[in-house]
């Protein structure tokens, strides 16, 4: 007999799944069904409870539709920074061989695992009135924390290595071979990014946007810290939830989450999308 | 022009901020649960601002735990007045010298225009019976408030427990610690804060009888109106203060001492005192107290000073580690 030991294996051997399979299969969509979808399902059915009209207008409150401004606004100006500084640093550690290269691959991904309200009383202590450069900010009446700069910071901080994340395996999967080959052809350095790197990475690149714009729309405990809670002023969408919660305004609480559900529904979207293609 | 604000203005004075042009916004900085009682209190204040000035005015309202604003506020949130519901948190600013250590003069009632006090809320028909604390220690009762160790809330409700226990015990510290253990004893689930423990009563209907502020009872049954929740009032709780101050420091630099100082006495005119006390907090004001007497039955309050010799005896007595509250809170 020549069968081998790779034969016999269930897998491969039956077209169909078995007993076990099936089990395991049902467990896997039972436990999604219990801890991700009938959640979601639950704020939607919590926030249109009392009808549309109740909905639309805990959604068209001005301190809600404030709460979404600041929060797209700080996604803004975060998302396209964090890009950038993605590709820098990715570029830096893929493309370039120098002492440290594995201390700032470190450091990078620091902020995946702090606990993002660390990162928040860090700038506290950095940027607030008793802190490092606070005496000269008040001096020049310039505010930070408590305002949207100090939003943004921790915003930046939490979300900056979703980007270079995704983007830096690629580039050392890839190597430098063909950025070489352009070089020896005449290319300029902006060439070569353009032409060859850039087309290379572009669909890790927009995967690692989606993710990180994800995370900063969602950002609670860093922003908790540095945004003063106040209405129509500092409070992100998250915040926001939070609050009306805490006012036992629960469908507008629902209300406001639910439009942060449809982003990050968006978001997971845009992410099978990118990585379909990535992979293709 | 009353004591209290010939005081202030001398403050005012004294501090030498006579601002040429008031801004006329102004950033209150508040507990977590006050936004509905501001969001009825800043539309009146702009009316009698603009009678008075001709000008109006908006006032910014941040919300959170006072002891966190406090915080806040020391590394540079710019309120302008704090309306807390510890005083605590108050001193804490007058340490980190944004305001005189001397707010309690400044305005009357010790600078806070309302108070409340622990009080209970029950299902719908009472059907416990649960008129005062003793019922709370009855056997056959379910007992909600969140955990004394997270919350300012439940130590309102450990302190006037204890406070009760001491009077029906003529003062035996030991009984009433065994009373108040009887009592905790009786809760099957302890939330990390008030909200926590009203959804635990409320939504998850746990318990017979939720202990909260007052003030927040009648919310709570108004937000869960179809349940028939029902407010009683203990014979005797603890006075809790609501104080408010203006942030010297930061009013200075906003040029709004003025306005701030103007709110804040305004806050204990009886049209501002009505809207507080449609709230279900009680006034500072005698005559309209008087007007909801309905809503606020009579009951005999004590106070932290009265009963326990102040903030530091507690912490010494009660809440160090140790101390009485932890015998009471044993195995928790």
């Amino acid at each position: 007999m020549s069968m081998t030991a790779l034969d016999h294996h269930p897998a491969l051997s039956r077209p169909h799944a078995r007993r076990g399979d099936r089990i395991l299969i049902g467990l896997a969509v039972g436990l999604t069904l219990l801890f991700i979808v009938a959640p979601m399902a639950f704020i939607f059915a919590r926030a249109f409870s009392q009808g549309w009209q109740v909905y639309a207008a805990n959604i068209l409150h001005p301190v809600t539709l404030h709460a979404m401004w600041l929060t797209t606004i700080t996604a803004i100006i975060v998302v396209p920074i964090n890009v950038a500084f993605g590709i820098a640093a990715a570029w830096a550690v893929a493309k370039h061989r120098f002492p440290g290269r594995g201390i700032l691959v470190t450091i990078i991904e620091i902020p995946f695992s702090i606990s993002p309200i660390i990162a928040g009383v860090c700038y506290l202590f950095l940027y607030g009135r008793q802190g490092l450069l606070g005496p000269w900010l008040q001096a020049n009446d310039m505010q930070v924390i408590f305002a949207l700069p100090g939003i943004v910071l921790v915003t930046m901080f939490v979300t900056a290595p979703f980007v270079a994340r995704e983007v830096l395996p690629l580039m050392q999967a890839q190597g430098s071979e063909q950025e070489q080959a352009a070089v020896t052809l005449g290319a300029s350095g902006w060439q070569v990014f353009r032409r060859v790197t850039l087309p290379n990475i572009k669909w890790a690149l927009l995967y690692g946007a989606v993710l990180c714009t994800a995370r900063a729309v969602g950002e609670f405990g860093g922003v908790a810290v540095v945004s003063g809670n106040i209405r129509g002023q500092t409070n992100t969408l998250p915040l926001h939830v939070e609050l009306l919660f805490n006012d036992l305004n629960a469908v507008g609480a629902f209300a406001a989450a639910s439009t942060l559900t449809l982003i990050a529904i968006i978001a997971l979207v845009l992410k099978a999308v990118l990585e379909g293609r990535k992979a293709g | 022009m009353t004591i209290p604000s010939i005081r202030i203005s001398a403050v005012i004075l004294a501090l030498g901020t006579a601002p040429a042009a008031a801004q006329d916004t102004l950033l209150n900085t508040s507990y977590d649960i006050a936004r509905e009682l501001f969001e009825a209190l800043n539309p009146a204040f702009n009316v009698h601002w603009q009678d008075s000035t001709g000008r109006s005015v908006t006032i910014d309202q941040s919300h959170g735990g006072s002891s966190r604003q406090a915080r806040s506020i020391l590394e540079g949130l710019p309120a302008d007045v704090v309306t807390f519901n510890q005083e605590t948190d108050i001193d804490v600013l007058a340490q980190g010298g944004l305001l005189p250590p001397e707010w309690r003069d400044l305005l009357p009632n010790g600078a806070s225009p309302w108070y409340s006090l622990p009080a209970f809320l029950v299902r719908e028909g009472n059907p416990k019976d649960i008129q005062d604390w003793d019922d709370l220690a009855r056997d056959d009762v379910s007992v909600i408030f969140p955990n004394p160790r997270t919350s300012g809330n439940a130590r309102y409700t450990y302190l006037a427990a204890f406070a009760y226990a001491l009077e029906q015990n003529d003062g035996d510290e030991d009984a009433a610690e065994a009373f108040v253990k009887a009592i905790f004893d009786n809760v099957p689930v302890f939330d990390t804060g008030g909200r926590g423990a009203t959804q635990t009563f409320a939504e998850r209907n746990i318990g017979d009888v939720l202990v909260t502020f007052e003030a927040e009872t009648g919310g709570i049954a108004a937000a869960y109106a179809d349940q028939g929740l029902e407010r009683v009032t203990p014979s005797l709780s603890l006075f809790a203060a609501f104080p408010v101050a203006v942030v010297g420091e930061v009013a200075e630099r906003n040029g709004t001492t003025d306005l701030a100082t103007s709110y804040l006495e305004w806050l204990y005119t009886p049209e501002a005192q009505r809207i507080v006390a449609e709230h279900y907090y009680r006034v500072a004001d005698e005559d309209v107290l008087a007007e909801f007497a309905d809503d606020l039955p009579e009951v005999r309050l004590v106070t932290v000073d009265e009963v326990f010799g102040g903030l530091e005896a507690i912490q010494r007595d009660h809440f160090a580690e140790g101390a009485r509250l932890d015998n009471v809170f044993v195995n928790r």
